[in-house]
């Protein structure tokens, strides 16, 4: 948290590699996920930190109430596209290294919610590192989930590891989906220029393999 | 079968005061539905609040009969007396090229929040209300949801594929 910012651009290249090990081990080794149950599938979520599943095996059962000290996001349910943008806020609030797994089918592609209302597919909004299908997943499938995560840590570099920008987070919010009530200065800011055709929202943004930089 | 007669009272109360206010009435499975001209609608119910002891709106909602329909609309009142438990109901139609209606805030105030989502999800306009915005859906919607001819996916397809 913060130390990736200073450290990607000033460290050479050979020093990052033997630090990469240490810091992806450490950070594999406590994952954080944010308390963010949206349907269904958070019942599931809520059973895998249970005595019978324990995800505190693989250190990642500290669920945290606030998104400032959490690293992973669990997506667990359909996301409406009123609830998008709060998505993305709770997003763009978690400090890198930070991580997505979109639980289940809704979060994945809409599952069976294929209308007005829903987001289809969570990718959308949010870049997402880990995709678990079923309808809800067994909470065998989380604990799995979290250690295919732990395995792609373990392959990442510091140096991809940076605070993301306002500009994307700006790009991110997708038609139909700004809030009713009276929102942040970017949002009233992205509802001017969107009024004045200044710029396209996209329906997607980069995922993280897109804006990799190295490895 | 409950007895309609005490609801019916009410209804001749009402032609009694005003004949005008009245188009129509409907009974079926021991309920009592009141067609109501449009333009008197909050007559009706500020005399059925203030004098006929329904003080309370249970529910304000619209439907929508199909595009091919004249009139499409209808926003229909609950209407429940907690003085003599009994409950009728309301009914306005509306055509669709004029959705405007009355509205009932001045009598009930619970009827804003009713109101906002009648006009969210049906496009019905309820004239005089204090903040006719969506309430729902986000508020860049395009469309209304709940209308019969609008798309399942809404008109501007949210995925790519």
């Amino acid at each position: 948290m913060g130390l990736e910012n200073s450290l990607w651009e000033s460290l050479p290249d050979v020093v990052t590699v033997k630090l990469d090990a240490v810091i992806n081990w450490a950070r594999k080794s406590s994952i954080w996920p944010a308390t963010f149950g949206l349907a269904c599938c958070a019942i599931e979520m809520m059973n895998s930190v249970s005595a019978r599943n324990d995800l505190s095996r693989f250190g990642a059962e500290t669920f945290r109430a606030s998104p400032r000290q959490a690293d992973v996001m669990i997506v667990s349910g359909r996301v409406s596209r009123k609830m998008a943008p709060v998505l993305r806020r709770i997003y763009d609030q978690m400090p890198e290294p930070k991580w997505v797994i979109s639980m289940g089918a809704c979060a994945t592609s809409g599952g069976v919610f294929d209308n007005y209302a829903i987001v289809q597919g969570v990718d959308k909004i949010v870049p997402v590192d880990i995709y678990i299908p079923g309808c809800p997943p067994r909470p065998e499938m989380l604990v799995h989930a979290i250690m295919m995560l732990q395995e792609k840590i373990m392959k990442e570099s510091v140096k991809d590891r940076y605070d993301t920008f306002e500009e994307e987070s700006r790009k991110s919010i997708v038609p139909g989906t700004l809030p009713v009530t009276e929102g942040t200065a970017l949002e009233k800011e992205t509802e001017i220029e969107v009024a004045q055709n200044k710029v396209s929202r996209p329906y997607t943004i980069p995922s993280r393999h897109e804006r990799r930089k190295s490895s | 079968m409950a007895d309609t007669t005490v609801l019916l009272e009410f209804v001749e109360k009402l032609k009694a005061e005003n004949a005008a206010w009245i188009a129509d009435v409907k009974e079926a499975f021991s309920e009592v539905t009141v067609f109501v001209p449009r333009e008197s609608i909050v007559d009706v119910c500020w005399v059925l609040k203030t004098e006929h002891g329904f003080d309370m709106l249970a529910d304000l909602c619209g439907a929508d009969r199909g595009p091919e329909e004249d009139p499409r609309f209808e926003v229909n009142y609950h209407l429940f007396s907690t003085k003599h438990k009994n409950r009728l109901r309301l009914k306005v139609l509306l055509s669709e090229d004029e959705p405007n209606v009355g509205t009932v805030t001045t009598v009930w105030k619970t009827a804003d929040w009713h109101e906002r989502e009648t006009y969210d999800l049906f496009g019905v306009i309820f004239d005089g209300h204090p903040d006719l915005r969506r309430i729902l859906l986000p508020s860049d919607f395009d469309g209304h949801a709940l209308r019969k001819d609008y798309p399942l996916r809404g008109y501007e397809p949210y995925s790519l594929s």
